[in-house]
């Protein structure tokens, strides 16, 4: 525990001389990430305090906790995405993706008790996977700077606004009792942490630099569940 | 007399069913191949565990089926038509290496999937089509993947993969762009070649 502390520590120190040093450091910026030293220093950050903290704890979980009780926390926090998602597609009249969330919220709500059996999967009722961030996309707005995040990894200033509004849209920054609240915003975190395991070891496998493909995989990737899997070609150039 | 009519019964049933291997649709060659590789994934789950004969297997049925030249090529984008033939050999067999690396290792990830495979949508006459696969886990969001294919001599091969929308040879194409940016077209090469040594 304390070479882990101390290992923390120099980790900060070694972030804050990045920041110091960042731009010295790296060359031209590319247009979708003129921020790229200032991030690159918080994914060096994000790096140790992850790779010391959060992703051991994170394995735990996923080695220790009995699988169904993590499928039923998995399902229950999805429920409720499902239940955004409807919204979201509400919001840029996606119809027919708004009908299967609120299909899926019904059905796991009430035949998955209380959400914590993901009937509606197995029943072949897609999700909708929409969010804040591709609402502001369909309305027009630009992905705009791309921005890494320590402890929330690769994101956008218009992908980070969805997320900040997603994040006061509740429901469990609504829950009066703060030990109960803090204990479900950990246990929503593990469980999305733990979904990124999986390809995360793929990621170390196959980049040259771990920091430019992931950025180029996360934008890549919004740009897909934007266009819903039809990227207009000219888009696909860069 | 009999053994001359035998052989040529055999060589014209080989001639018939390479022919046949040839001509199949790109749809029916991905799901014979997917089908086959995890066919063996699960009756031999020790294969999973062990490196070398994961590798093997991805050696004889899934590399014969890219193009490696023409993912290397899209991956270097502009700087493909800078590198020199032997540079570009040396790209395509150092990317096809880190890219059968980074197989391997999904395949070693695999457990309880099941893979549909989408009806093709495409001419019959078409000679570069995306072949649109879906896996399936267990109480898990389904995963897409998708094969860009092309044909050429009359075999389809696959030049890209798209994982839930991530080209995977595109998703080099800044890091590439970087490294030749950097130390040039041997730079790139370099890095390649130093992954590849430091891979396990």
């Amino acid at each position: 525990m304390k070479t882990a502390m101390r290992r923390a520590r120099a980790a900060i120190v070694v972030g804050a001389a990045m920041l110091a040093t960042g731009c010295a450091t790296t060359g031209p910026v590319s247009k979708v990430d003129p921020f790229e030293p200032w991030n690159r220093a918080m994914y060096a950050v994000n790096d140790v305090v992850d790779g010391q903290f959060v992703r051991p704890a994170v394995q735990a979980y996923v080695d220790y906790m009995p699988v169904p009780i993590q499928m039923v926390i998995h399902n229950v926090f999805g429920n409720i995405e499902d239940l955004f998602s409807a919204i979201n597609g509400l919001l840029t009249n996606k119809l027919d993706k708004a009908g299967n969330d609120l299909g899926r919220v019904l059905l796991n709500t009430l035949a998955g008790i209380g959400g914590m059996i993901d009937v509606a999967s197995d029943a072949g009722i897609p999700k909708g996977n929409l969010d804040f961030g591709l609402t502001f996309g369909t309305w027009g707005f630009p992905q705009g700077p791309y921005l890494f995040v320590p402890l929330l990894g690769p994101t956008t200033v218009r992908d980070g606004t969805g997320l900040i509004v997603r994040f006061y849209a509740g429901p469990v920054g609504f829950i009066p009792d703060v030990p109960t609240r803090n204990v479900l915003y950990g246990v929503g975190a593990v469980d999305l942490r733990a979904q990124a395991l999986g390809p995360e070891s793929l990621i170390d496998q196959a980049s040259l630099d771990r920091y430019t493909f992931i950025r180029r995989a996360y934008l890549q990737r919004r740009e897909y569940l934007l266009y819903d899997g039809k990227v207009p070609p000219e888009k696909e150039e860069e | 007399m009999r053994f001359a009519i035998r052989m040529t019964l055999a060589a014209f049933a080989a001639a018939l069913s390479l022919s046949a291997h040839a001509q199949q649709g790109p749809d029916a060659l991905v799901k014979s191949v997917t089908q086959e590789v995890v066919q063996i994934l699960k009756t031999d789950p020790k294969v999973q565990s062990d490196q070398a004969r994961l590798r093997e297997l991805i050696e004889t049925k899934l590399v014969p089926n890219f193009d490696f030249q023409r993912m290397t090529a899209l991956a270097m984008g502009r700087n493909w038509r800078q590198a020199t033939p032997e540079q570009q050999k040396l790209l395509t067999d150092n990317f096809r290496t880190l890219l059968v690396r980074t197989y391997s290792g999904a395949l070693n990830q695999y457990r309880d999937q099941t893979i549909d495979f989408k009806p093709l949508r495409a001419d019959a006459n078409a000679t570069d089509v995306l072949v649109r696969t879906e896996v399936v886990r267990p109480g898990q969001p389904a995963v897409q993947i998708d094969y860009g294919m092309e044909k050429k001599d009359g075999t389809w091969k696959a030049y890209d993969v798209i994982v839930g929308g991530v080209s995977l040879v595109t998703n080099y194409r800044d890091e590439f762009a970087e490294q030749v940016r950097q130390g040039g077209i041997d730079g790139l090469i370099k890095t390649l070649q130093t992954k590849n040594a430091s891979g396990k």
